[in-house]
């Protein structure tokens, strides 16, 4: 017995161990219907063809969701530019900001209804969409609120005027704080919205027409039109939507940039990504170790920026990566609903097959894997966390985005050398820089061609600092003042 | 006695400082000269040379850009009589040169206008400033020769871009006599690169480089769909620039936004 257990006798009943409880966060707070409609002109549509949406964390199936058709997405444009027409862009800016106020003061108090929604459709910890994606959302719609009917003080000299009918794609692995980002700066500017939610995670949008209906939205506002790629697709190359927004893969912002060529439609594309976190011999170790998981493993990797090369200056690599592999060790991989959980569940089968391949990939190629000890709930989709070390630049674990919990680490002697590594790619969203130095993360913040540089940080947003990216990562920015722009035209 | 022979002028590219043949040795026949008819390997190797500037020139202090552009309206300026035989007169050539001048002074003024600092909440200094986009090719406007493509040519240069511009195919000798005043300005080789041929050809190798940026498609009137689909491959910036606009925004389009959030600490 040891000296703590000892002293300890008595007192307080010792544990018999120290692994967690489980900490459930209860579900009682949301209702699920049966099935959904589309979101149209402020009332509900019937889906003609529906398919199931599920809980990934174990395959729990959830709703029935409406496969929008052309039809449905012609009837919902209909709706926005209805909107359009008759009210809302000749709405006073000051009252377009009150509903968008209100919105977010709602979305506030209904957080922790909208935060387990989040964690049982998409699978993130509770623990994120709780502290992370409900805060920002509401945020979002806060900051661009007060935007409304200031427009002229952020574009001097000129006269913004709304665009029109905006169609708006967003992605599964931030799907509220995502819809958040499309919806509240399009109605600041005037604008009416049609958005489809990703197919495998609608049900907070659909939940988010509950909060428009408690707002008093006007009817045909915001519409929402759930499906897959097809509906998407009816939506962009639909002749009355004046402006796309798209979030998600790069190959599908590609294919989307293709069909509107010709079209003069405005558009902006938030991408891919593959960004370097780099770390150097100064900077202060344990901290650095927080901002790498924080940085890939962070919503189990799905995000665009995630930091998903680590370079790590070579007189550092053993000791960083000693102390990474143990920080590992202590991640708690499972339930999405617990409180304790530090990564949940992958989203969607295609997603975790998608990283099974590229895992493969790695290992194949001849890069040395490491995956700490933990178990994986039977049902449902699960990866470990991962780390690659021994990883050449050409290998498709350093060259392609994963979108999943797995970290790449390559090293570096000089500053100029990490700059160039951290610039070979033909992505350029985001970066990281560790350095004690500030002078460094300047000259480095300078030479990285990325649209988001974070020093000492990493996974940061906040609805006052434009996010976007360089080359193919996209097109147009999102957030700040800079992020009305892509809602205004301006007759020049 | 005879009348002095004069020296002809022989019309070639300007790639990377150098005025080169077209590899391909063609020619065609514009304004009653014989003028270089670009091929796809030109079009690389302006591409190349002007990737190989991008570095410096970005890279340049805004004062010295702003110098240098403004040197090229010094150059201008010292030929307005060969410039107004080449385009529709004197006023085009005064006001290219004044339109040089207006967006030299840009040079170093875009970060306070169009960046800023961001108040987010936590302990950071986020700040936005605009970079260059890179690598721009643009196929400048058939007409007016000189101040269209002039009118095309300043806004992604004052903001630290590098340029590769297709020449009214037409009006050609406007642009390599402005090549010659560049030149014989500041501008570093490879900053900027012209090329005369045919727009309809070269245009679709531009457009579908993977090392070009953006693409200005004023000389195709804004109406390029094929243009823009291969535009798509790299994600390329698309504009539809106009003949005759001089505006913050124009420069605005050929640069990106990059936010840094800088701890604040002890």
């Amino acid at each position: 017995m040891s000296e703590l257990d000892r002293t300890q006798q008595g007192a307080h009943p010792v544990p018999a161990d120290w692994t967690y409880a489980p900490a459930p966060e209860s579900r009682e707070i949301v209702r699920i219907q049966e099935r959904y409609g589309h979101f149209v002109g402020g009332s509900w549509l019937e889906a003609a063809e529906t398919y199931e949406t599920i809980a990934p964390r174990d395959e729990e199936p959830l709703a029935q969701i409406g496969q929008g058709t052309a039809e449905d997405v012609d009837t919902a444009v209909a709706a926005a530019r209805e909107a359009f027409a008759n009210g809302w862009s000749a709405l006073p800016g000051s009252e377009r900001a009150k509903y968008l106020f209100r919105i977010a003061r709602i979305l506030q108090e209904r957080s922790r209804e909208f935060a387990v929604l989040e964690s049982l459709n998409g699978g993130k910890p509770i623990k994120e969409s709780r502290d992370v994606d409900l805060p920002l959302a509401a945020a979002h719609f806060f900051y661009y609120a007060g935007w409304a009917d200031k427009l002229e003080y952020a574009f001097p000299n000129r006269t913004p005027r709304p665009v029109g009918v905006a169609g708006q794609i967003i992605p599964w692995n931030f799907p509220l704080l995502m819809l958040a980002w499309k919806i509240a700066p399009a109605l600041a500017c005037g604008n009416t919205v049609v958005l489809k939610p990703a197919e495998t995670t609608p049900l907070t949008a659909l939940l988010f027409c509950d909060v428009l209906r408690q707002a008093e939205l006007p009817p045909g506002v915001v519409n929402i039109v759930t499906g897959d790629g097809r509906t998407g697709a009816a939506l962009v190359e639909h002749p009355d939507v004046d402006k796309v927004a798209f979030t998600g893969s790069t190959e599908v912002g590609k294919a989307i940039q293709r069909r509107l060529a010709g079209t003069g439609k405005k558009l902006t594309l938030e991408l891919g990504g593959k960004a370097a976190n780099i770390v150097f011999d100064d900077a202060a170790l344990d901290q650095a170790v927080e901002g790498i998981v924080n940085g890939i493993y962070f919503n189990q990797g799905h995000v665009c920026c995630a930091g998903s090369r680590l370079l790590v200056q070579e007189s550092i690599y053993e000791p960083l990566v000693d102390k990474l592999k143990r920080r590992l060790t202590t991640l708690r991989v499972g339930d999405p609903l617990d409180k304790n959980t530090d990564v949940g569940a992958i989203n969607s089968r295609m997603q975790l097959e998608k990283i099974e391949e590229l895992v493969a990939a790695g290992k194949e190629e001849g890069a040395e894997i490491y995956q700490p000890p933990c178990v994986l709930p039977e049902k449902g989709y699960w990866f470990a966390p991962t780390v690659f070390t021994n990883v050449a630049q050409s290998y498709r674990i350093a060259q392609e985005e994963i979108f999943g919990p797995v970290l790449s680490v390559l090293t570096f002697r000089t500053p100029e050398e990490a700059v160039e590594k951290a610039n070979n790619t033909p992505y350029g969203l985001s970066a990281g820089v560790w350095t004690e130095k500030g002078s460094r993360i300047l000259w480095m913040a300078q030479r990285l061609r990325a649209g988001v540089v974070w020093a000492n940080t990493f996974n940061r947003f906040d609805p006052t600092s434009p996010f976007g990216g360089y080359k193919e990562s996209g097109f147009g920015r999102e957030g700040g003042l800079h992020g009305l722009e892509p809602y205004l035209r301006f007759d020049e | 006695m005879s009348e002095r022979l004069p020296v002809k002028k022989t019309y070639k590219l300007f790639i990377g400082g150098a005025f080169p043949r077209s590899e391909s040795g063609r020619t065609y026949e514009a304004e009653g000269q014989n003028v270089a008819r670009a091929s796809r390997k030109d079009v690389r190797d302006a591409v190349k040379a002007a990737r190989g500037a991008f570095a410096g020139w970005s890279a340049a202090t805004a004062y010295n850009r702003g110098q240098v552009l403004y040197r090229l309206a010094e150059m201008v300026e010292s030929r307005v009589p060969e410039f107004s035989e080449l385009c529709s007169g004197r006023e085009e050539v005064e006001c290219a040169i004044d339109r040089i001048v207006w967006y030299a002074g840009w040079a170093d003024k875009l970060p306070q206008v169009l960046g800023g600092s961001n108040p987010v909440a936590g302990p950071y200094f986020n700040f936005t400033v605009p970079e260059p986009t890179g690598v721009v090719a643009v196929l400048a406007p058939e007409e007016p020769p000189l101040l269209g493509l002039v009118t095309r040519l300043l806004p992604p240069l004052v903001g630290g871009n590098v340029v590769v511009a297709v020449a009214s195919d037409q009006r050609p000798l406007a642009a390599i006599e402005l090549a010659e005043a560049i030149a014989t300005s500041d501008v570093p080789a490879g900053v900027v690169n012209l090329l005369t041929g045919f727009a309809a050809e070269l245009g679709p190798w531009l457009a579908s480089h993977m090392d070009v940026n953006a693409l200005d498609i004023a000389g195709t009137d804004g109406d390029a769909p094929e243009l823009e689909r291969l535009a798509a491959e790299n994600v390329k910036r698309v504009v539809h620039g106009r003949a005759d606009v001089q505006s913050l925004w124009e420069i605005a389009r050929f640069l990106e936004l990059k936010t840094v959030w800088h701890p604040i600490g002890q």
